[in-house]
């Protein structure tokens, strides 16, 4: 076992491993830190900056930044939550997120995250870009109106399936997901048993005809926010 | 207003106490006689351009965003064409059952909501009666007891609905091909508890709709009222079905002008057209054309077309509403308030009914076919016929949609209602408030869903102009 450290945590000592991230080592400790980008198993990103933490005094993503001895990390404090729900919102409003009637409310961690964070509607104005849709595949197919750019499936599909199916093109408000392809996802080697199709957080990349199967009351986040999952672990290890 | 012109315009906007935004212009020539009425729509949406190129499996939960009061006929009507979409003509008992009572629960509530929070104001206070007690809240003060009862009758039908789809406005429950829960059993005690209260208190509502037929028969008889055909569907013996069926269209005399049609062909006999003044088309019956073709949709044409009721309470008062006209399909347009309760209570019977049915708690909820590239999803909803027809590509896209919805059916009727209303009431009199709620009363009856029909946006209420004969505006009314 690698050789272990404390830091602090909103004034909780925490206990970390060199190697491990704020992140990470939050969460074998069962502290939540929001995140959208990241995703266990995966090479962290750092590109939603949703686990924005104060570390020392100064803004940092929590999924890239190592933990280190000493360090004083600010989390569920009200002026990091309000940087996180800004960032939520501008995600939200720039894209076409209609959770209405998305096949992935109730179960979207972008929608988890708004629910948990108390966000009524968004305070900046909607962009509504024109997004396409690729429905070539027979078994998968993508929604770009509701893609976040985490790029969990660009990484899920080179790190896991051993792919390069999805990339990224195009820079700043034109930065979109591309299928390594011509044309469409069709033409790909992807499957619907990647873990690139199961990595999206969002309504973007879909399994075709299994959408409103779980019935309202008993998806992931009906009756509890997301993130309760690791913040069970906490109170369990206290009892 | 203001009345010094001798030629005159009136606009009623909104219209008010109906679901959606409209207005009503009257035009009164020299002798400020009525010249011409109309109901204008003026919402417009476009559901039927922005589901194209979704995926087919989206429809029936974006669609019924349509509308708040009977999302649950959207959501349905959409299914059932999705249904055929993936080759499923039959569903499990279990989905089918599912399905039927989530649809009884929202006719029960869309009803109950009209009924005593729309138009019960009109029947209890009357036409003339002040507007200041003439609404909901004065029945609340008024009949505090019947109040009481309209609210927990909508809620019964709302329970109803979220124990079916999950939520009670907007739930996720029929996805192509069957259903996505069963009743649990503790859903199933929990509805089972009020489904007799429910039948008897429809009785009650029933008794007061009947009641102020027969007390006002003499002056309702002309009231708005006209000979017309009726459409609606029907089942294999005639009787009446709410969730599905075929087509039987009736004449004035009640002679059936098509029967048992198969809701694939629909096309073949109803076509609409376009009028430059109204965001809403006009159906008609193509082998009659448009100016012979119209007919009625909802309660009334649903009683006059079926040939009985499945239910036994609700058909002893089916059989009493067919002796008031001998038989002969009834023309009154305030008959729809009997009407639309005669179909409340036989909704409560099948709630009742469907509860002890243990195929509710049945574990097959879906099933599955052949992908198939066009379809069609009629349903009773709570206004009337509404109509689903989708196309869908290969790679699953929705490329078609065109949505006829109850209102639109009965937007000739309506106008003529206004029209006839206007004119035997307004033309060459002082205009007063309660003479012009006449004209929205007559609209009322049909129980018009205005934003459905136009599948359209913007505020909710609708609006009444008085124009003289060169079209200048003289009088309008605004309200909400």
């Amino acid at each position: 076992m690698s050789e272990t450290f404390t830091f602090v945590i909103d004034d909780k000592e925490i206990e970390g491993c060199f190697g491990q991230t704020i992140l990470e080592a939050a969460e074998e400790a069962g502290v939540y830190i929001p995140r959208l980008c990241h995703l266990k198993g995966l090479t962290p990103f750092g590109s939603c900056r949703v686990c924005t933490c104060m570390v020392n005094g100064r803004a940092m993503a929590a999924c890239t930044q190592p933990a280190a001895p000493g360090m004083i990390v600010e989390n569920a404090s009200e002026r990091v939550t309000e940087i996180r729900k800004s960032l939520v919102e501008m995600l939200f409003v720039e894209g076409n997120h209609f959770c209405m009637f998305c096949e992935r409310s109730g179960d979207c961690e972008l929608q988890g995250l708004a629910y948990r964070f108390g966000i009524a509607a968004p305070r900046y104005p909607y962009l509504f870009p024109e997004r396409d849709l690729d429905a070539s595949h027979d078994d998968i197919f993508i929604d770009r109106n509701r893609c976040v750019l985490c790029g969990r499936c660009v990484r899920a599909s080179r790190e896991k399936d051993g792919k390069h199916v999805f990339g990224f093109v195009g820079r700043g408000p034109a930065k979109r997901v591309q299928v390594n392809a011509e044309a469409a996802l069709a033409e790909t080697k992807v499957a619907v048993t990647d873990e690139a199709v199961a990595a999206c957080p969002v309504g973007a990349i879909l399994k075709k005809r299994t959408a409103y199967r779980v019935p309202v009351g008993e998806r992931r986040y009906d009756h509890e926010p997301i993130g309760s999952d690791i913040e069970k672990r906490r109170t369990a290890a206290a009892e | 207003m203001n009345h010094e012109n001798t030629s005159q315009r009136i606009v009623i906007e909104p219209v008010t106490r109906v679901e959606g935004h409209g207005k009503v212009t009257i035009l009164l020539d020299e002798e400020r006689k009525v010249q011409q009425a109309r109901l204008h729509i003026v919402e417009f949406r476009g559901f039927e351009r922005f589901i194209q190129g979704r995926p087919y499996w989206e429809a029936p939960v974006l669609v019924q965003r349509l509308c708040g009061i009977c999302p649950v006929s959207h959501h349905l009507a959409a299914v059932k064409a999705m249904d055929l979409i993936v080759g499923v003509d039959r569903l499990t008992p279990t989905a089918e059952k599912m399905r039927r009572l989530m649809h009884y629960g929202q006719t029960f509530q869309s009803h109950s909501l009209h009924f005593f929070h729309l138009v019960s104001p009109d029947l209890l206070f009357g036409f003339d009666a002040d507007p200041v007690i003439r609404n909901v809240i004065g029945v609340a003060k008024s009949f505090p007891e019947l109040a009481v009862q309209g609210v927990m009758m909508r809620k019964f039908g709302q329970e109803v609905i979220r124990c079916t789809s999950g939520k009670k406005i907007h739930g996720t429950g029929a996805i192509p091909g069957g259903i996505n829960k069963n009743l649990s059993l503790k859903e199933r005690e929990f509805l089972r508890a009020d489904a007799d209260k429910m039948v008897a208190w429809s009785q009650a509502a029933l008794k007061i709709a009947k009641d102020y037929t027969a007390e006002h028969l003499a002056t309702l008889k002309d009231f708005g009222s006209f000979d017309s055909s009726h459409m609606s569907l029907v089942g294999p013996e005639g009787e009446m079905d709410l969730y599905d069926g075929r087509l039987r269209c009736i004449d004035a005399d009640g002679v059936k002008i098509f029967d048992q049609v198969d809701n694939q062909r629909y096309m073949d006999h109803i076509t609409e057209e376009v009028r430059s003044w109204s965001y809403m088309k006009f159906p008609f019956i193509k082998s009659l054309g448009p100016d012979k073709g119209w007919y009625r949709v909802g309660p009334l044409a649903r009683l006059n077309a079926c040939d009985r009721i499945d239910t036994p309470l609700a058909e002893d008062e089916r059989r009493e509403f067919a002796a008031l006209t001998g038989g002969q399909p009834n023309q009154i347009s305030m008959a729809y308030h009997w009407a639309r309760m005669i179909e409340t209570l036989h909704s409560a019977e099948k709630i009742r009914e469907l509860l002890d049915d243990p195929d509710l708690q049945g574990s097959e909820l879906m099933a599955h076919g052949e992908r198939r590239e066009e379809a069609v999803g009629i349903i009773e909803a709570p206004r009337g016929t509404l109509i689903h027809h989708y196309r869908v590509n290969e790679d699953d896209q929705v490329t078609m949609a065109n949505l006829i919805v109850s209102t639109t059916h009965n937007n000739t009727p309506m106008n003529l209602a206004v029209e006839k209303v206007a004119k035997d009431h307004l033309s060459g009199v002082e205009i007063t408030e309660g003479l012009l709620n006449r004209v929205e009363v007559a609209i009322r009856a049909y129980d018009p869903c205005l934003s459905c029909a136009t599948h359209a946006m913007g505020q909710m209420p609708l609006s009444l102009q008085l124009m003289d004969h060169e079209g200048r505006l003289l009088d309008e009314r605004k309200k909400g």
